[in-house]
């Protein structure tokens, strides 16, 4: 017992000794922590803003002159909480909580550290309502590229069936997944979309066996949106079947059926934020990225071959909603 | 609405995706089943299986052996299950408690691997379907049970050997008596630890085996919390089956099918919202098990340590 409490002495002591040498000192540097709940690698939502993250960085000087830690992982929300208050006393110039379920222990920190600026994302409440002046909301219109993606499954199509598999039913995948079903109608009247739900952000099994059960009912061409589709593109490679994708590129999971990938790069958005704060604006304005302001863009996979008609029309419609042409709702 | 789910296409879908979906289960919910009869409750199995599924991914991405990659699935499991074996037995620690541990341990340590040895997301190329003969070209049925991987094929014809060895051998004798009165037991010259560290250690084995069975024959694929659960409806599977591999075997197709019922209710659009749709398999199993449990008693034994008299 004695010696436990000698190692737990000296743990207490480092972690203080590492907390000094952490806190303070940022010398001119721009800091900025990030919150995910999922890994950084996850080609999907986490990995976007871990992506835009390092893009900043490069811009703005690499590592001396800008600074960011990232807690990955934190599908816990009261965790998530936890790390956001600690970087926000460690006098962090921006934290980033990354994901629309830490809103509420958001709303609660941001006030006692009132220096301090805070972003939360998706969303697009800056919680200025409420009085809160310290809060950036960001957004992707994932809509815009599911749109465009489900324009081409609607001209790809041979079964005229486009399999969708979903985590949950709201937010970012939601957006996503209502702007496909409505690019596919647009290109492909006859064509019909099901979609699946699975309840699960990281669920692979019953994403993998989501996509088996779209292939049984015919499809020939599958979408999905989170983490747990890696699942169901392996299906889709397995069966031949082409995939669309979203958040990241996926292509490397299934080269010969990715068609293309809508990228989110938030890039953009931060270095606006960025720019606020060093001017004294912590919080209190909505960024989304778009299609026109390039915080989103179709990637096309170069060893598909995608028609030479398709790629046009798929380009054609992207700047149909840039100039606003096509409204996606 | 019914009508509709009532075609042959949707049936052979359910049961296709239901014997696939299943086989986690089984392995980890057999490999359970011997531990809890013998008296110990392992609420690691999902960290073992991660460690599992991890172990046999990296294996056969580096080498392109499957065969080596189930081998260290299944070595990693068992070194996982050892451990619980020593804090849970020769230690004695509450089994509850020290199975959360070793479940978090699996979660954390899968995900730290994967992100310093393997960077990203990617896929191997794993134990494909292999048509048996003869069997696969029964019509429709065939291509249903008779066109699986090896994995799956494995996990089916483990429940009657399972079965067989817990009711019909001396070693199966002896695992019982040591979960239902190890004071007897031992009185009769059992060695009630040995009998439960080798329990325990075969528990993990096959919990390394299923996680195997998702990373390299189901889904090819590692990501960080892979089994997200499956773990843990696999040990509430062995009460729903009674302790017992038949039980087992079908507390987890039913879970199963239900669970591909349910994606095809939304495929096919029928008007039920999604949330309800994914609640079904749960519900069920909930219902189920109340129903089931009025019928079996546990172990007697189950989660207490023995301490020798005298």
């Amino acid at each position: 017992m004695r010696k436990m409490m000698q190692v737990f002495g000296v743990l207490v002591v480092l972690a203080l000794v590492l907390s000094a040498c952490g806190g303070g000192g940022g010398g001119g540097k721009f800091r900025v922590a990030i919150v995910t709940p999922s890994a950084r690698n996850d080609l999907a939502f986490s990995q976007s803003i871990y992506d835009a993250i390092v893009k900043v960085q490069t811009a703005k000087g690499g590592p001396d002159k800008f600074e960011f830690v990232i807690s990955e992982s934190m599908f816990v929300v009261d965790d998530a909480g936890a790390a956001i208050r600690d970087y926000a006393s460690q006098g962090y110039d921006l934290v980033i909580a990354h994901g629309s379920q830490y809103g509420g222990v958001l709303q609660e920190i941001a006030p006692d550290f009132p220096k301090v600026s805070f972003a939360w994302g998706t969303t697009v409440d800056t919680f200025a309502e409420k009085g809160i002046k310290n809060v950036f909301a960001y957004e992707a219109r994932s809509e815009q590229g599911g749109y465009v993606n489900g324009v081409m499954a609607g001209k790809l199509t041979k079964s005229n069936v486009v399999g969708v598999v979903g985590p949950i039913e709201t937010g970012d995948a939601k957006l996503y997944v209502d702007g496909f079903i409505a690019g596919v109608k647009a290109s492909n009247p006859n064509a019909r979309v099901t979609v699946n739900w699975i309840g699960s952000f990281s669920d692979v099994a019953l994403a993998s066996e989501a996509a088996q059960t779209h292939i049984g009912a015919g499809a020939d061409v599958m979408a999905g949106t989170a983490q747990m589709v890696v699942g169901a593109i392996g299906v889709a490679k397995d069966n031949n079947v082409l995939w669309l994708g979203t958040q990241a590129n996926q292509t490397s999971l299934a080269p010969n059926i990715v068609v293309a990938n809508q990228i989110y790069d938030w890039s953009g958005v931060i270095l606006e934020m960025i720019d606020l704060i060093n001017k004294g604006t912590l919080g209190g304005k909505a960024f989304e990225i778009t299609l026109a302001n390039k915080g989103l863009y179709i990637e096309y996979n170069s060893a598909y071959s995608l028609p030479a008609d398709v790629r046009k029309l798929a380009d054609d419609t992207a700047q149909g909603i840039i100039s606003g042409a096509i409204s996606v709702k | 609405m019914i009508g509709e789910l009532l075609t042959l296409q949707v049936l052979l879908g359910i049961l296709t995706s239901g014997i696939r979906l299943a086989t986690p289960y089984l392995y980890a919910g057999i490999g359970e089943t011997f531990g809890q009869r013998s008296g110990v409750l392992n609420l690691g199995v999902e960290g073992q299986m991660l460690i599992g599924a991890f172990a046999a991914f990296y294996t056969v991405r580096q080498t392109g052996n499957l065969w080596l990659g189930l081998l260290v699935a299944i070595l990693v499991g068992a070194l996982m299950g050892l451990a619980m074996a020593f804090v849970s037995i020769t230690l004695r620690a509450k089994q509850g408690i020290s199975g959360i541990g070793f479940f978090l341990f699996g979660l954390g340590l899968s995900d730290l691997l994967f992100q310093k040895m393997l960077g990203t997301v990617q896929t191997v190329s794993g134990f494909r379907p292999i048509p048996l003969p003869v069997l696969s070209d029964i019509p429709l049925l065939g291509q249903v049970f008779f066109n699986q991987n090896l994995l799956v094929y494995g996990a089916y014809v483990l429940v009657p050997i399972a079965s067989f060895v817990l009711n019909q051998t001396t070693f199966g004798l002896k695992i019982r008596a040591v979960g239902e009165n190890p004071e007897a037991a031992d009185s009769l010259g059992v060695n009630v630890s040995r009998i439960r560290y080798i329990t325990v250690t075969l528990g993990g084995a096959f919990s390394g085996l299923a996680g195997s069975s998702l990373s390299i024959a189901l889904l090819n694929v590692f990501q960080q919390n892979l089994t997200s659960g499956l773990g843990f409806i696999a040990v509430a599977l062995v009460y729903f089956g009674g302790w017992r591999p038949w039980g087992v075997l079908a507390g987890a197709l039913l879970f199963s099918m239900v669970n591909a019922l349910q994606l095809w209710v939304q495929v096919l659009g029928l008007p039920i919202p999604s949330e309800f749709a994914v609640m079904m398999p749960y519900v069920l199993t909930i219902v189920a098990l109340v129903v089931a449990v009025q019928r079996v008693r546990p172990p007697t034994a189950l989660t207490k340590p023995f301490v020798r008299e005298g």
